[in-house]
């Protein structure tokens, strides 16, 4: 790994200035990613920037209608949230499923969405929980924050600072993991807010997606038998060596129709 | 270079770190603990694994940086003088290892798993070891062995 110049600075703005004063600055949060990457040097960075003690990053806040999570949560924090437990129990459900232990002790929800791993977790939960990520500069809906395979809509610099997730009335998330990496093959989290039925599917294709048709399906009967008969088209979808795309694509239905029955209290999900 | 200030197994050390130094290779290399492993480098084998303010975590996933100003207990720190605590112990009655390379993750992470967790099932040791790969026993007595140690440790 080549050296760097490291700070931890203990504001937003301090952060900030920290990153502009570098050619290449990386921010670092629980380092589960950025580090493998610096490790295989497919990552250089000439300064990182640890988050780690910056208080406007951390706590879990529940207010009417809304669950806010500072970005620097890690998953072990989330998962065992009594407030998150009580707001939305589906979603400490996947925080508790992100790799393994070790990795949740410092795993940050921040980081997961800055880097928005295509088989990553969080995205589908954001995306299907009609989220916003916050930043120092703005609010970005989860519809538009998601661009791509390991993209976002966050410029260059622009730091997470928390995530505002809408409590549904009903919501679960199943997942089929990887058997090695635990990371998502298909992950679907299926929720109801604001009277409104959305299922986000993640680990399947090259970034979290939406599933219309499942939506509107489900908007008209919450039921796994109203999935009935529905496909994905496997086009865009992600082939490997785990799993081709045919494959996949059954896993989104199978997922989406387990993630009904647990929002509506029938079996268990992932 | 940063100057890092931390307690490992209890004992206060401080020293000069480069940035880029990792965790593991500060207390294998700085600090001559080789009980703690590397196995891998792609964060998936937990034989690194050590305690950082009581949490299990991948060492060779930190930096050194990132430990200052914190509690580190690696496998050394975790038996008594002359022998084994009753983890190890049961592992080593239960055959909970054959070449041993992955023991001291297994050994910390079932540590804080059964802290957590005094009376875990099988289910919750295997989910709890999901974090740490072993290529010789096929993981059954481990399981094994994780239940025997966590029954000698509720007394
Ligand atoms: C063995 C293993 C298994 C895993 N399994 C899973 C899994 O099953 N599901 C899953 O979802 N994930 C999984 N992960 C990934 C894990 O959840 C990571 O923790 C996560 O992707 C990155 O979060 P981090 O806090 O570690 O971020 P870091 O590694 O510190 O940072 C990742 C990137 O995000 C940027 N960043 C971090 N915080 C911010 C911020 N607040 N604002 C802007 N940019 C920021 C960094 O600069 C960097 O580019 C796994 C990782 C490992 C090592
Ligand atoms: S050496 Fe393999 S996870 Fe740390
Ligand atoms: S005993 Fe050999 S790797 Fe586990």
């Amino acid at each position: 790994m080549r050296d760097f110049e490291y700070q931890k600075p203990k504001t937003v703005t301090e952060a900030r200035d920290a990153f502009n004063a570098q050619s290449d600055g990386s921010f670092l949060a629980g380092g589960q990613t950025l580090i493998p990457v610096m490790k295989q040097g497919l990552a250089m960075p000439s300064g990182v920037i640890d988050l780690s003690v910056i208080e406007d990053l951390q706590g879990i806040t529940v207010t009417d209608g809304s669950l806010s999570i500072g970005a620097m949560t890690t998953h072990a924090e989330v998962a065992a949230s009594p407030e998150v437990q009580k707001a939305i129990p589906a979603l400490a459900g996947l925080a508790g499923g992100i790799g393994d232990p070790q990795v949740r002790n410092r795993g940050t929800l921040g980081g997961s969405l800055a880097n928005n791993d295509p088989a990553a977790d969080y995205p589908a939960a954001v995306l299907a929980l009609s989220a916003a990520v916050l930043t120092d500069k703005r609010r970005i809906p989860a519809d538009g924050f998601f661009t791509g395979m390991f993209e976002t809509a966050l410029d260059e610099g622009e730091l997470i600072t928390g995530v505002e997730f809408r409590v549904a009335d009903r919501a679960a998330y199943a997942k089929f993991p990887n058997p090695a990496s635990r990371y998502a093959m298909a992950g679907v989290f299926v929720a109801r807010v604001d009277g409104a039925v959305r299922v986000a599917v993640t680990g399947a294709g090259p970034g979290v997606f939406r599933v219309a048709e499942m939506e509107a399906a489900l908007d008209k009967d919450f039921q796994a038998s109203a999935l009935k008969g529905i496909t994905v088209p496997e086009d865009d979808l992600l082939a490997d060596i785990h799993a081709s795309a045919g494959y996949r694509a059954h896993l989104i239905v199978v997922m989406a129709g387990r993630a009904v029955d647990a929002a509506n209290g029938k079996g268990g999900a992932a | 270079m940063p100057k890092i200030a931390l307690r490992v197994n209890s004992q206060p050390v401080s020293h000069d770190v480069e940035g880029r130094l990792l965790l593991v290779d500060f207390i294998r290399e700085v600090l001559g603990l080789t009980g703690t492993h590397v196995g891998c480098d792609t964060s998936q084998c937990g034989a690194c694994v050590v305690h950082v303010n009581g949490q299990p975590v991948k060492s060779c996933t930190m930096l050194a940086v990132q430990a200052d100003g914190a509690d580190i207990t690696t496998i050394e720190g975790v038996s008594p003088e002359d022998g084994l605590n009753p983890l190890q112990q049961a592992f080593h009655e239960k055959h909970g290892l054959q070449c041993g390379f992955c023991t001291p993750g297994m050994v910390m992470t079932a540590m804080a798993l059964i802290q957590d967790n005094p009376d875990p099932s099988d289910a919750d040791i295997r989910h709890g070891l999901e974090g740490n790969l072993c290529r010789c026993t096929g993981y059954q007595n481990i399981v094994e062995a994780v239940r025997a140690g966590a029954k000698v440790m509720r007394g």
